[in-house]
């Protein structure tokens, strides 16, 4: 009866007898009314600030300001559509340079990925941007591609490394060459297996767009500034926040889950069995523990 | 070579505002992480909610805008703080959401049977817990945390654009004071590999002395 109670049991618990069960629901009722309280004190705050006036939120009826806003998001799609693409590319001829048989190319390519990975991509899009006296697009997705490309062609290299090594073993018996192995055997075992892992690799670039407006390129962020800082409205600021920041964790939060669902339907695919990547990590520099 | 020894105390104190930003704002995120995690692995339900929608939100929040909300934001509620705490906090719960997540699959990885067995032996919850069950998920979160810390530091830069001292934004001053742009870049790089390689370290030190031996 109480198998439902408690799914995702870990190390921590025995499956709670009534006793617990009561304790715990009072814990739960408690606990839910103080977040409810604090939820009513943040509501209170901004009523009390006069956040929900009339002439702070009119400006989104107009169609000017509805058409910036669309605007700036149609520009985040787009440095991000490119960011996107380019790093795929990038990851790919990166990965591709890391598993060389030569070995200065190999050298090389790690070098680059590890600089990269090091690297704040702000330092590397502002250098971009100031030094070399780009447009604030091209600095934005030069940027992520370097930054998102080199976290790819780490994924990549690890995803083909990942495929049993049975595989490669068979495949080079059956007198195949290395391009032929890698591009009928291992690649398309690794790429279904990667394909979570690159999604969530996207979301952080996705994540990133919003840097461009750090360097004045006009995406959605910078389209809710400009409207945030009018006088004629009020000063609008948390009534953009309110209706940006949804919309931005949205779009995030559909992809993430899209990398979710990926996985979860992979781990029921016989297509994969032979493959398990970790997802990519944030930032890694760890050099020993590779 | 000589913007860097022309200009040691700019870059010093951008040095220093970085590693400031990154320990103040580590400390915040193991903190809040950790809080987070025990939200999120408690047998009370509303905990959990609390805990994984504090997690879904910030990790797919673009910290460029947790920083604009918070640092121009919070200021319009009358918390009117140095930008600089703004900063930290904007990204210690940034990075919390990560680190709780690390934790919880370090919890995650412990085999049910260890806890099973600790509780038939008659320890409580406590003991459970401190002698059981975090050494062993300790040891295997080193390696992700040190990650996310490293990511922390790296981070930090978007601070800087919002006019918090600290590194990246060193390049403001000497690029007005007219000295070459990419000399500027290169030394500011490599302040950030001094500190994202020193957590490297620390964190490989840790997992050479405590990690899971494979």
């Amino acid at each position: 009866m109480t198998a439902t109670a408690h799914e995702e049991s870990t190390a921590l618990y025995d499956i709670p007898g009534p006793v617990a069960r009561k304790r715990h629901f009072a814990y739960g009722v408690f606990s839910t009314l103080l977040i409810l309280g604090l939820a009513g004190w943040i509501l209170y705050l901004l009523f009390d600030t006069e956040q929900f006036t009339a002439t702070k939120w009119t400006p989104f009826q107009y169609t000017g300001i509805q058409e910036l806003l669309l605007t700036g998001l149609g520009n985040t799609l787009k440095a991000f559509a490119m960011a996107a693409v380019l790093s795929l590319v990038l990851g790919t001829v990166l990965a591709v340079g890391r598993l060389s048989d030569h070995k200065p190319v190999r050298w090389l390519a790690t070098l680059i990925v590890e600089f990269f990975r090091a690297m704040p991509v702000l330092v590397m899009i502002f250098f971009i941007f100031v030094a070399l006296k780009v447009h604030p697009l091209p600095a934005l997705v030069a940027g992520l591609t370097l930054y998102n490309g080199s976290v790819l062609a780490e994924v990549f290299r690890s995803g083909i490394n990942a495929v049993e090594r049975g595989q490669r073993e068979a495949a080079f018996a059956l007198g195949m060459r290395k391009t032929q192995v890698m591009t009928h055997v291992l690649v398309p075992q690794a790429v279904r297996a990667m394909l979570p892992a690159i999604i969530s690799q996207l979301v952080v670039a996705l994540k990133d767009t919003s840097l461009g407006y750090l360097i004045t390129y006009e995406e959605f962020l910078h389209a809710g500034k400009l409207i945030a800082s009018n006088l004629d409205y009020d000063l609008p600021f948390i009534p953009v926040v309110m209706v940006i920041s949804p919309i931005y964790i949205g779009m995030c939060m559909l992809l993430s889950w899209f990398a979710t669902w990926v996985s979860k339907r992979q781990r029921r695919s016989p297509k994969t069995e032979a493959v398990d990547v970790a997802p990519a990590e944030p930032g890694t520099l760890l050099p020993g523990a590779q | 070579m000589n913007v860097l020894t022309d200009n040691f105390s700019t870059y010093g104190k951008g040095f220093l505002g970085t590693v400031e930003l990154t320990v103040y704002a580590s400390l915040l995120a193991l903190v809040l992480g950790f809080v987070m995690a025990s939200f999120r692995v408690a047998p009370v339900g509303s905990f959990r909610v609390f805990g994984t929608v504090w997690v879904t939100v910030l990790r797919n929040t673009p910290l460029t805008l947790l920083f604009f909300a918070v640092l121009l934001g919070l200021p319009r509620f009358g918390l009117v703080l140095p930008f600089k705490v703004f900063a930290v906090l904007a990204l210690g719960c940034y990075t919390s959401a990560f680190i709780c997540e690390a934790l919880r699959s370090g919890i995650n990885t412990v085999p049910k049977g260890q806890g099973e067995a600790a509780r038939s032996l008659g320890m409580s919850f406590g003991q459970t817990l401190n002698n059981v069950v975090l050494p062993q998920a300790f040891r295997s979160v080193i390696p992700p945390v040190g990650s996310n810390l490293i990511a922390l530091a790296k981070n930090s830069a978007i601070a800087g654009a919002f006019s918090v001292t600290e590194l990246l934004g060193t390049y403001k001053t000497l690029n007005e004071l007219g000295y070459s742009i990419i000399w500027t870049f290169i030394w500011i790089a490599l302040g950030y590999l001094i500190i994202t390689l020193t957590i490297s370290a620390f964190f490989n030190f840790l997992e050479k002395r405590w990690g899971v031996a494979r």
